[in-house]
């Protein structure tokens, strides 16, 4: 079940294109779409080191971070990114990570669990559409938002 | 005497200074000084330096305005507590700094027992507590307030946190008779810096309760305010040249550079946008007012650290001494700290001393540009300000003022081709304060702006570093 923009106004996401990449194109497009969605949205941009994200995390009191990745180099740039978290005290923060996420063709599933084994909740393929995120957002942070507004 | 004047006090921690001016032609009428006197009775130095600027005009004026700074007893000493180091805690940090305060901690994160416990012993004149963006992170700033008022705090607390949580906290101090005030976030959104209404705040108890607290105000029927912590005048001078006002145009981004016994301080009045669009601006943008101040760089009671930091090889190789030669001056000067160069040498050493201590300062000033790497080619990005196109860079402090060659101290914290990624200014004319008229400047800004970039125009404007240093053939806000 989808939430309404009121419960989305209580969830405060943390968008991003981590590491040495310049892609800000989809970033912006999910980023601006979510903001519509009704979710509070903090854009990192492009070009941002992965301790960025906790630090914005930890200052707005975000529930999620979604981390895009373009250039093929994610799987360097994201290890140990829940560890990261973890030792700011983020433990329960939600974490998407989406777009090439790695370098050539390999099949989505190997590549899904190599980035959940890393502590994302959730990857995203290549050509993923927004609503298909938002929906992910409205079930995994359900509780967030209604405790929150409680 | 017939025109209109100003009696300038500046209650500094040694001296007390006055400057008497004439407003309408904008000129030094006279000085006078007299010791700082603040832990008796403030009237003492003031009426000792009242008789000097008597004896130096024949008689006193009725003057129109009687405006006073403080420096005394330790200056506006704070701390700041914020959440991110680099974030919510900087800008605390910057705020304090541009409110003209000497920082005695700055604290990240949630504070311990200890840490509570040591911030109270310090006894801070005022403490500013940040944390959270508005509707941020709250359990941190409730968590340190909580900590500082059960470690006993009893100086005033400005709250410049999220403010989902500000009423709460300021509640909760009150209830303790803890005098409690709620500014502005200085940091409202994510990387959005916000430092105007915590510096106003900041004034604001400084004006009230300060003065009070350091016995200034035994004085107060003598003067009309004591309106701004000493650094904070200079700060609004440069910002009152920088900008001018409705009647005049002011001389654009410039920085002021402040060579002092115990610290350097720089000021820089500049957005410091990167020149090239083509830059990312990285990090937590940073105030146009900018302060910043260098307690490990001061010409008297840091003398060896301002070596050190350059090296000791280094330095006595720049300067052509010995290292023998060098580990003598810093005796001289440690033995005696109110030392002033009395040989040929002595100054020579002052004037490297100066020149290591400016560069090093003006470099942790200014900002800085990196070339990062991508697959689609190579990114510039910028952290900081970028001060390249500063227009004009005014020096003060002793060193400068009474040396041989300003302006040659003035350039070692100018742009260098060896290190191009330190944003400092590549061509700025170079002038000297020689009658610390900035300070004047700063304290006649609020209330007679015209007669202030008067005054600093025939005081400052007219004072080059060096003869070529001219201002560029602009023509300053006349």
């Amino acid at each position: 079940m989808s939430l309404t923009p009121e419960q989305r106004g209580n969830i405060t996401l943390i968008t991003g294109v981590i590491g040495a990449d310049t892609h800000i194109v989809g970033n912006r497009i999910l980023s601006m779409a979510l903001e519509k969605e009704g979710f509070k949205v903090v854009a990192l941009g492009a070009l941002t080191p992965a301790e960025d994200f906790v630090k914005a995390a930890i200052e707005t009191a975000a529930d999620a971070i979604l981390v895009s990745s373009l250039y093929g180099q994610g799987e360097l740039d994201c290890r140990g990114f829940r560890d990261m978290c973890i030792e700011a005290g983020l433990e329960d923060i939600t974490l998407y990570v989406g777009g090439n996420l790695v370098v050539g063709k390999q099949e989505w599933e190997d590549v899904e669990q190599r980035y959940i084994a890393m502590g994302f909740n959730r990857a995203f393929p290549p050509g993923t559409r927004t609503p298909g995120v938002v929906a992910m957002l409205d079930e995994d942070l359900k509780d967030k938002a209604n405790g929150a507004a409680a | 005497m017939t025109g209109r004047s100003a009696l300038l006090i500046d209650f500094g921690s040694t001296y007390t200074k006055l400057r008497a001016i004439d407003l309408d032609v904008g000129s030094i009428l006279g000085a006078g000084q007299g010791p700082s006197t603040v832990t008796t009775d403030v009237n003492q130095g003031l009426d000792a330096a009242l008789n000097d600027l008597e004896h130096h005009l024949g008689t006193l004026p009725d003057f129109t305005h009687r405006l006073a700074s403080s420096s005394a007893a330790g200056g506006l000493a704070m701390i700041t507590v914020g959440l991110v180091k680099e974030l919510t805690a900087e800008a605390a940090r910057l705020a304090a700094l541009g409110a003209g305060a000497k920082l005695i901690g700055a604290h990240a994160y949630k504070l311990t027992d200890k840490d509570a416990a040591g911030i109270v012993g310090q006894c801070p004149d005022i403490l500013l507590l940040a944390g959270g963006t508005d509707g941020g992170n709250e359990e941190t700033i409730r968590w340190n307030a909580d900590k500082l008022m059960k470690a006993g705090l009893d100086c005033p607390v400005i709250i410049a946190g999220n403010r989902v949580c500000a009423d709460d906290i300021a509640d909760m101090f009150s209830a303790s008779g803890i005098d409690a005030r709620i500014a502005g976030n200085v940091m409202p959104e994510f990387n959005v810096l916000d430092v105007e209404p915590a510096r106003a705040a900041i004034r604001d108890v400084f004006i009230e309760r300060i003065v009070h607290a350091k016995g200034i105000d035994k004085a107060e029927e003598r003067f009309d305010a004591v309106l701004m912590p000493t650094p904070a005048a200079v700060m609004e001078g440069a910002r009152l040249l920088a900008d001018g006002n409705e009647n005049h145009t002011g001389w654009g981004p410039l920085m002021v550079v402040d060579v002092g016994g115990a610290t350097t301080d720089v000021h820089s009045i500049a957005s410091g946008a990167p020149a090239d669009g083509s830059v990312v601006q990285y990090g937590l943008p940073e105030p146009y007012a900018k302060r910043t101040v260098e307690g490990d760089l001061g010409m008297r009671h840091n003398a060896r650290t301002i070596v050190e930091t350059v090296g000791a090889d280094n330095f006595a190789r720049a300067s052509g001494f010995s290292a023998d030669e060098v580990e003598e001056f810093l005796k001289l000067i440690e033995n005696d700290v109110e030392r002033l160069p009395e040989t040929e040498e002595e100054q020579f050493f002052d004037a490297h001393l100066a020149k290591s201590a400016v560069a090093r300062a003006m470099k942790r000033h200014a900002g800085t540009v990196e070339i990062k790497q991508t697959l689609t080619g190579p990114v510039m990005v910028q952290y900081g300000k970028d001060l390249t196109a500063v227009g004009t860079v005014i020096g003060t402090g002793g060193v400068l003022v009474h040396g041989d060659a300003p302006a040659d101290i003035l350039r070692a914290g100018l742009f260098d081709q060896k290190d191009p990624e330190s944003l400092r200014p590549k061509d700025p004319a170079l002038l000297i304060d020689r009658a610390y008229a900035l300070y004047a400047v700063g304290l006649l800004a609020g209330v007679e702006p015209d007669a202030a970039l008067r005054f600093a125009n025939n005081n400052i404007a007219e004072n080059p570093a060096s003869r070529k240093e001219g201002i560029h053939g602009r023509s300053p806000a006349a």
